[in-house]
């Protein structure tokens, strides 16, 4: 492997990593817990969060896929995480991971359980049970080819994923059958990402244009509903082009749209 | 890999939408997606993009002994792949419906129709005659591959330009592109497929359905005609019951369109050679969109170039001093005299220019600030050498500790 050092990880945030890159931590040793950190630059309390795109290796972290690295500060407060390291990639191909809400299509009905087609390379399945309120009297109606929004409850690379429609609590929490009407498209995970995150101003300025549902799964998948075909074809087509206009063209479609 | 399933709900939008007259993208009912035609380097390439629909045509051509049966006609031979990166249902090996049926349709549109003039490729009767071979890849399958596909074959064929060959009696020759310019086959017309999808058992009807249209549709129409009006091929599948009239509506608003698509062929043709012509640039490179991904988007950096003067000062008074001037020569033999001791060859050094590299490569965020820095330590360090023992270059490089760079670089690595 060519290169020996890696530069801190501090000073890459932001910046472009591509995968071979070694970010180096400031040392700092799980099992020493009595060792009282001198200085101002300790290293971090609690445990530090490798996120996606990172693999752990001797010294620091190594980058596996290329992007953006990003990070979060230690939140403040006693149990918090002592911060997390992740790399922004853009694909399209959904990888399915552990407590990710997806959009999954019923493909087919096997005995008791369904199975679902999330976009990855395996499909995942679904118990009948794992609804809320669902019973072995009281089963969900669920049919071929309907819309279901859940979370992963096992994705590993060894196993078929597993879907459930209900959170630890046992409510659904916005999860189950989604309706019959409105259309489902495919975007890139990125963009989802992206919507995803708090105060986005892309769903701010489409929800002043006209009400409408939306569901974002995290496998590139979006289903919208609003009142006409016409308006739902303008959110889908805003949406998908979201991708590659910069927010001043947006902004420029979105009055000429509420403009009309 | 299986194909994504279609959900109700999209099923049912989509039908819905159909029946108000609404298509995904905003066109109408009769429109075409764009055509956009760029053609390669070489003669006989060309993408063809209809929407995001795209397909890659390559014609070549070789010498083969006839077909005993036609022992004065050039042989054409139409090829169409469906790449597993077009769409994820797509396997290399496996030989679909799909496939088969496009291929049949392409094969019926471009070799049935005798849009080549065959006799022109004869060369030597009964014994040599030039058999063309068009290749054509679906690159992402968006919907309507049989007109892409068309498109792509049939401005592949007219772009093409193969060797010259001269005949004397039983010898043949066949030039060079140096020696002779090669000749470009000779096209009687120019066959293009149009396709129809309809919906609700043929109440309605849709021009260059998308790939979700396409899903949902009851049957196909594709009618092949060239812009004199003339039907080459005319194919109906589904297995929908089609009125008469709405067969000759839909043999009207192909000739429309197919003079449109003519007219933009012949365009793209032309400024290609011109292009060529003129030197100027050709090939795929150009014809790429820029697109940027706005999903991550990075303030550009500012460069911090405060203090810059200062520090370089400051790193000039903290370097040594340059080494004494030998003013005095000194002699070894007659003829050769040495002045000083000179410092070490920095031409072709391999390892000194390996440090530069190193150090530029791992350097790649540093601000310019850092770039001044660097080229004033790697001047000290060679000064220091050229003190100590000019002769011998030291491996440990620990007195030559590099500050405020990057990363430092141990040689043994290297």
């Amino acid at each position: 492997m060519a290169g020996g050092g890696g530069a801190p990880a501090e000073s890459r945030v932001g910046q472009v990593v591509l995968p071979g890159d070694v970010l180096l931590l400031p040392a700092y040793d799980e099992q020493d817990t009595e060792r009282l950190p001198l200085g101002t630059s300790a290293a971090p309390r609690g445990r530090l969060l490798c996120g996606p795109g990172l693999r752990r290796c001797a010294g620091g972290l190594l980058v596996t896929k290329c992007g953006l690295l990003r990070h979060r500060r230690a939140g403040d407060g006693a149990a918090a995480a002592g911060g997390a390291y992740w790399v922004d990639s853009q694909q399209k191909r959904y990888v399915p991971v552990k407590g990710d809400h997806v959009i999954g299509i019923v493909t087919g009905k096997v005995g008791d359980v369904f199975r679902l087609d999330v976009g990855g390379s395996e499909q995942a399945s679904l118990s009948y049970l794992a609804f809320e309120g669902a019973t072995k009297r009281n089963r969900p109606n669920v049919q071929v080819g309907d819309l279901i929004y859940g979370q992963f409850l096992v994705a590993n690379k060894d196993m078929e994923p597993e879907m459930v429609c209900i959170d630890s609590s046992g409510r659904a929490s916005g999860m189950g059958v989604i309706g019959q009407d409105g259309f489902l498209f495919k975007v890139s995970l990125g963009l989802i990402r992206k919507l995803l995150a708090p105060k986005c101003e892309i769903i701010q300025e489409l929800s002043q244009l006209y009400p409408f549902e939306l569901v974002l799964g995290m496998n590139g998948r979006i289903w919208v509903k609003a009142k006409t075909v016409q308006q739902t074809l303008i959110i889908v087509n805003i949406l998908e082009a979201c991708e590659y206009m910069t927010a001043e063209q947006r902004k420029q479609a979105l009055a000429k749209l509420s403009g009309n | 890999m299986k194909e994504t399933p279609l959900s109700n709900c999209e099923r049912r939008f989509l039908l819905r939408a159909i029946q108000e007259r609404k298509r995904l993208d905003g066109r109408q009912c009769y429109d075409y997606r764009n055509v956009r035609i760029s053609f390669g380097p070489e003669h006989g390439c060309c993408v063809v993009e209809l929407g995001k629909t795209r397909v890659l045509g390559q014609v070549s051509c070789e010498l083969v002994p006839p077909k005993p049966n036609r022992a004065t006609e050039g042989i054409l031979f139409c090829n169409l792949e469906l790449s597993p990166m077009a769409a994820p249902g797509f396997e290399p090996g496996r030989q679909s419906e799909l496939l088969v049926k496009v291929n049949r349709l392409i094969e019926r549109c471009l070799r049935n129709s005798k849009c080549i003039d065959t006799e022109s490729l004869c060369v030597v009767a009964g014994e040599k005659v030039w058999q063309i071979r068009v290749d054509l890849h679906l690159l992402n399958h968006d919907g309507n591959i049989v007109d892409a596909a068309s498109i792509a074959g049939i401005v592949a064929l007219c772009h093409f330009r193969r060797p010259d060959v001269s005949v004397q009696g039983k010898e043949v020759t066949v030039y060079s592109p140096e020696e002779r310019d090669p000749v470009p086959l000779s096209i009687h017309h120019m066959p293009i497929c149009v396709s129809f999808a309809f919906f609700q058992q043929g109440t309605y009807l849709l021009v260059d359905p998308n790939e979700r249209e396409e899903r949902v549709m009851d049957g196909l129409l594709v009618i092949a005609m060239n812009k004199h009006r003339e039907i080459c091929t005319i194919q109906s599948s589904g297995g929908i019951m089609l009125l008469k009239d709405q067969v000759l509506r839909c043999s009207k608003i192909t000739a429309v369109k197919v003079a449109e698509i003519t007219e933009l062929i012949q365009k793209a043709l032309e400024n290609d050679q011109k292009l060529r012509k003129e030197g100027g640039k050709f090939g795929f490179a150009e014809s790429i969109p820029n697109q940027k991904i706005t999903a991550f988007k990075m303030d550009s950096a500012a460069v911090d170039t405060n203090n810059v003067e200062e520090q370089a000062e400051e790193i000039i008074t903290k370097a040594d001093p340059p080494s004494e001037v030998f003013a005095k020569p000194i002699l070894h033999t007659p003829g050769t005299a040495q002045i000083g001791e000179g410092i070490e060859n920095a031409w072709g050094d391999l390892e000194e220019s390996e440090r530069e590299e190193a150090a530029e490569e791992e350097g790649e965020s540093s601000t310019t600030a850092f770039e001044c820095q660097r080229t004033e330590t790697e001047d000290t360090s060679m000064m220091n050498e050229a003190k100590d023992d000019p002769i011998v270059l030291s491996d440990s490089e620990e007195e030559e500790v590099v500050i405020l760079e990057p990363q430092e670089v141990p040689k043994k690595t290297r």
